[in-house]
């Protein structure tokens, strides 16, 4: 491992120092020119090229994206293939949004507010980030047991008799969709408010109470507020993570469902990829464009 | 507490806890459903006692390769660990002072954080696949035996493989690296080069004992990131497969309890790192609490 630069003589210091920087920037610059630089330039070349069953050949053409967008316009008001599943990719958006936003609030006001101690916030925020940490593939497994035609949620339906028989959209559904989707990424909306909402002066809150506030009040006017920033950075998150997905809707969806990311999965199987990856560059346009506009809410330096 | 609490208190406790069930409950399940007898089945009611999925998961009964995928998570687990801690401790120092180009450094950062993985990992199959076209080219236009024999791919575990899960643990590495050099007082440093101390027996004996706490973090989301990484990996790490990309294979094919059995080893190694991990630094932050700091002494 690389290290500063041995020198006990102050001036030779100043004038390593200026270098200084640059070589210690210099990994995380090499790995991030490589590895996503580099291949998003790739990707946007390619997605002009031809292709072969073997092999890409560079080209100037339109005819991926013609077929991304194949009949999209002529058809209006029909919605074509792609706009279909954007539509439905943006929807799973919005309510998984909702949910973990709600959900995420809650959580980071009751961690923030209502805990007085510091070690039980620290223990109960570790509960909360844990899961995290392990394999979100082993999380969504775990939902077969309990949502499948003979799993837990049907036989207690069924032997309570609220069901006469099984519901069949438990499991590789919507639902079971969305419901991974909240269990796996409510974390990055817990987070980021958490931490906004742990800058907030609690005088502020004791004033606003003095001067008569109800308690909804200010929730509404203070605290909301004053959580911004935490709730754009993990909108971001979310979003973006919705918007790619393509393991998550396979998995609990029974390969069955589509979205952005899954036809982008599909197309690479499938060995097509120029067209592939013109519909990458879509999705890629689509994303940015969500994230200036949540942008604008956050200044992401001061949040760290 | 001596204060009374109000009716919210009650009501949040109840929906936390309902939360945290939401979120263990279904692991506890599989866990708990792994360990049934040779005739269990996917779901309740558990049909015996026994070791016997952990046995099959061990010699491969219905599970093809996963040993092999095991082993190929934890190596590549190691290694994006410790470039995670070197490379982002290079670029947390950098950011102390202002240098050209690091605004646009650290968004890029940010940016390999969110973009879709997908994306990400088509990006490097395209470029690997380029590459390989290229290569084969020049083999084939000068006949360098080499390359027409044997070459297939650059692609791999090691190479492809590695650069796509760093461009997902870099990000929080960087970001974990500024949070903590905010918060860091630089009069230790300064105490030390007042003392004599060269910038690298300052680096080596002040400022790495002081932060070792936090690298122990760096380290554990490094880890921890890479050995359930499976989005970024999808296209990128050419024939050998990692373990949760194994895993989503199998999550179409195996009906047996096998699969919650290799749930469960999988968990149970991300549940000893973060426990062995938390518990060093909840260590030695108390053991600073009783004896002050220990920078200088060289121990971390």
């Amino acid at each position: 491992m690389p290290l500063p630069v041995k020198t006990d003589d102050k001036q030779a210091m100043t004038h390593h120092a200026r270098w200084t920087s640059y070589w210690q920037a210099a990994p995380l610059a090499a790995v991030l020119l490589l590895f996503f630089v580099l291949p998003l330039l790739v990707t946007f070349i390619v997605s002009f090229w031809s292709y072969t069953g073997y092999s890409i050949e560079p080209g100037l053409i339109f005819d991926n994206y013609r077929d991304a967008f194949d009949r999209c316009i002529v058809a209006l008001p029909d919605l074509c293939t792609t706009f279909r599943t954007y539509l439905s990719t943006l929807r799973f958006c919005l309510i998984v949004w909702l949910l973990t936003l709600v959900i995420g609030f809650t959580i980071a006001y009751y961690l923030t507010f209502e805990i007085r101690t510091m070690t039980v916030r620290l223990v109960l925020a570790l509960v909360c980030t844990i899961p995290f940490w392990t394999s979100n593939v082993i999380r969504m497994i775990s939902w077969v047991p309990l949502l499948g035609r003979n799993g837990l949620v049907n036989q207690l339906l069924v032997g309570a008799g609220i069901m006469d028989q099984p519901l069949d959209w438990l499991l590789y559904s919507n639902f079971s969709v969305l419901l991974a989707f909240v269990h796996l990424n409510t974390v990055f909306m817990i987070v980021p408010i958490a931490n906004s909402m742990s800058r907030i002066d609690k005088a502020l809150i004791e004033a606003a109470r003095d001067a008569g506030a109800t308690g909804w009040q200010i929730l509404l006017y203070i605290i909301v507020p004053l959580s911004k920033t935490g709730i754009a950075i993990g909108s971001i998150f979310v979003i973006t993570v919705v918007m790619g997905d393509f393991i998550t809707i396979g998995i609990m969806g029974g390969q069955q469902i589509a979205s952005a990311g899954k036809v982008i999965q599909t197309q690479i199987g499938a060995l097509q990829f120029p067209i592939a990856a013109a519909n990458a560059v879509v999705l890629l346009v689509v994303v940015l464009m969500i994230i200036a506009t949540l942008i604008r809410f956050v200044d992401i330096r001061k949040e760290l | 507490m001596s204060e009374g609490r109000s009716r919210s208190f009650y009501v949040l406790s109840f929906l936390f806890g309902l939360y945290v069930l939401f979120l263990y409950g279904p692991t506890v399940t599989i866990v708990a459903l792994s360990f049934q007898g040779p005739e269990g089945g996917m779901t309740f009611p558990m049909n015996g006692m026994s070791l016997h999925w952990f046995r099959n998961l061990g010699a491969g009964i219905g599970v093809p390769y996963v040993v092999d995928a095991l082993l190929n998570s934890l190596k590549l687990g190691a290694l994006v660990t410790v470039l995670t801690v070197v490379i982002s401790l290079m670029a947390g120092l950098a950011f102390r002072r202002s240098f050209r180009g690091q605004s646009m450094l650290l968004y890029t950062a940010i940016a390999s954080l969110i973009l879709p993985s997908i994306i990400v990992s088509l990006g490097i199959a395209l470029e690997f696949q380029i590459i390989d076209q290229n290569v084969k080219a020049v083999g084939d236009a000068y006949e360098v035996d080499a390359i027409q024999n044997s070459y297939q791919t650059a692609m791999g575990l090691m190479s492809s493989g590695l650069g796509a899960h760093l461009t997902w643990t870099l990000p929080f590495g960087v970001l974990i690296m500024f949070a903590i050099f905010n918060r860091f007082n630089s009069a230790y440093e300064e105490a030390a080069r007042d003392l004599g101390a060269s910038s690298w027996q300052t680096f080596a004996y002040v400022l790495v004992p002081i932060i070792a706490p936090s690298l122990l973090g760096v380290a554990l989301f490094g880890f921890t990131l890479s050995w359930d990484e499976i989005a970024r990996s999808s296209q990128a790490v050419g024939a050998d497969n990692t373990l949760p990309l194994n895993l989503q294979g199998l999550t179409t094919t195996v009906t047996t309890p096998v699969i919650y059995a290799l749930g469960t080893v999988t968990t149970g190694i991300s549940f000893a790192v973060i426990i062995v991990t938390v518990s060093i630094v909840l260590l030695v932050q108390r053991r600073r609490s009783r004896h002050g700091s220990d920078a200088g002494k060289g121990l971390a």
